[in-house]
């Protein structure tokens, strides 16, 4: 009955199952002219502060929405909802992360019409996220002054699969003596030639020049041009 | 912490595996892991064997190979390894590169079974 083991060859990625709904939602966008931008951070960073005030400054030219995870509550959804823009939240009870059938779901049957952008708030967290395909376009990993400037070097595989750092909390910098240049230099160590951006959602410094970057990139992708 | 439900997923596609091979026994799981997969290596091991309880894995080894970090070298014009993680430069001759070729993988290579 019993045997001598053998081998038999499988390969197949793990997260197969993820990989294949984000790709879908990743056509879905593109078919339907939306840019999916996420948003990954420590928590306490500054994301939904961020987004709010994005959310607030967009919306006078574009359709925007916004789907947060949180493991509990709905205190940022009803904070991110003061923009006037459609939010959904996504509460993901124990899990420490959004997969992408999360967003799946979150998506079907949200009455929210034609969009331009779509933004996700992932749940704060510099580990997990980073595993996660969500079919978004453009992955930003947030750092605020206040969290050192050697966060990086900790955590290289977050900023290995995001595509742009937004270092947050600029107006508090000269309070926590925070050195720009050293956090650069872990930045470009972890991923050479990584776009960093600079901003305090609070003061409203920074948020133009990102503002800008958005709409570059939402031209492109109307344009339909390979823009990443 | 993500790696029981990562172990979760090795497990139900081993047994999915197992299952298109008839009535097998499998003893030993076959994993390549990346480097930057976000996955850790000793948490995945002790939540394999959670995850494995009450299966027909139960008792199964789960085997990992570390995959290391590779990026393409502009002046090498070659796949290199990076220097360090926290460094993502060619080993060989510093230049800078984000272009990662090897290391993400989470993919279950092989399966050892017995009929």
């Amino acid at each position: 009955m019993s045997s001598e083991p053998r081998m038999v060859e499988v390969r197949k990625n793990v997260l197969k199952q993820n990989d294949v709904i984000a790709r879908a939602l990743r056509e879905r966008f593109r078919d339907e002219g939306i840019l999916a931008v996420s948003l990954v951070s420590s928590p306490g960073s500054g994301k939904t502060m961020f987004l709010e005030r994005t959310l607030t400054m967009l919306r006078s030219h574009y359709r925007v929405a916004a789907l947060v995870g949180d493991l509990a509550t709905e205190n940022d959804a009803r904070r991110l909802a003061r923009s006037g823009a459609p939010v959904k939240q996504i509460t993901t009870g124990t899990l420490c992360h959004l997969e992408a059938s999360m967003i799946q779901k979150a998506l079907d049957g949200w009455e929210v019409g034609k969009l331009d952008f779509l933004f996700v708030e992932n749940v704060g967290n510099l580990v997990c996220p980073s595993s996660y395909d969500l079919g978004e376009d453009l992955r930003l990993v947030l750092l605020s002054v206040t969290e050192g400037e050697d966060k990086p070097l900790k955590y290289p595989t977050i900023f290995n699969s995001a595509d742009v750092a937004v270092i947050t909390k600029m107006d508090l910098a000269a309070a926590v003596d925070f050195n720009e240049q050293a956090l650069n230099q872990n930045i470009q160590a972890v991923r050479p030639g990584m776009k960093v951006l600079k901003l305090s959602a609070k003061a409203g410094e920074g948020m133009q020049e990102f503002l800008d970057y958005l709409s570059k990139l939402q031209r492109f992708r109307l344009q339909a041009a390979p823009a990443f | 912490m993500h790696e029981l439900s990562i172990a979760m997923s090795i497990v139900e596609m081993a047994q999915e595996e197992a299952e298109l091979r008839g009535n097998v026994q499998i003893q030993a799981v076959h994993l390549r892991l990346g480097l930057l997969s976000g996955v850790v290596k000793d948490a995945l091991l002790s939540s394999y064997e959670m995850a494995c309880e009450t299966t027909p894995l139960e008792g199964s080894r789960l085997i990992i190979e570390e995959i290391p970090v590779e990026i393409y070298c502009s002046n090498c014009e070659a796949q290199r390894p990076v220097h360090s993680i926290q460094y993502f430069c060619c080993a060989e001759c510093g230049t800078p590169s984000a272009e990662v070729r090897r290391g993400k993988e989470l993919e279950v290579a092989a399966l050892e079974i017995t009929e």
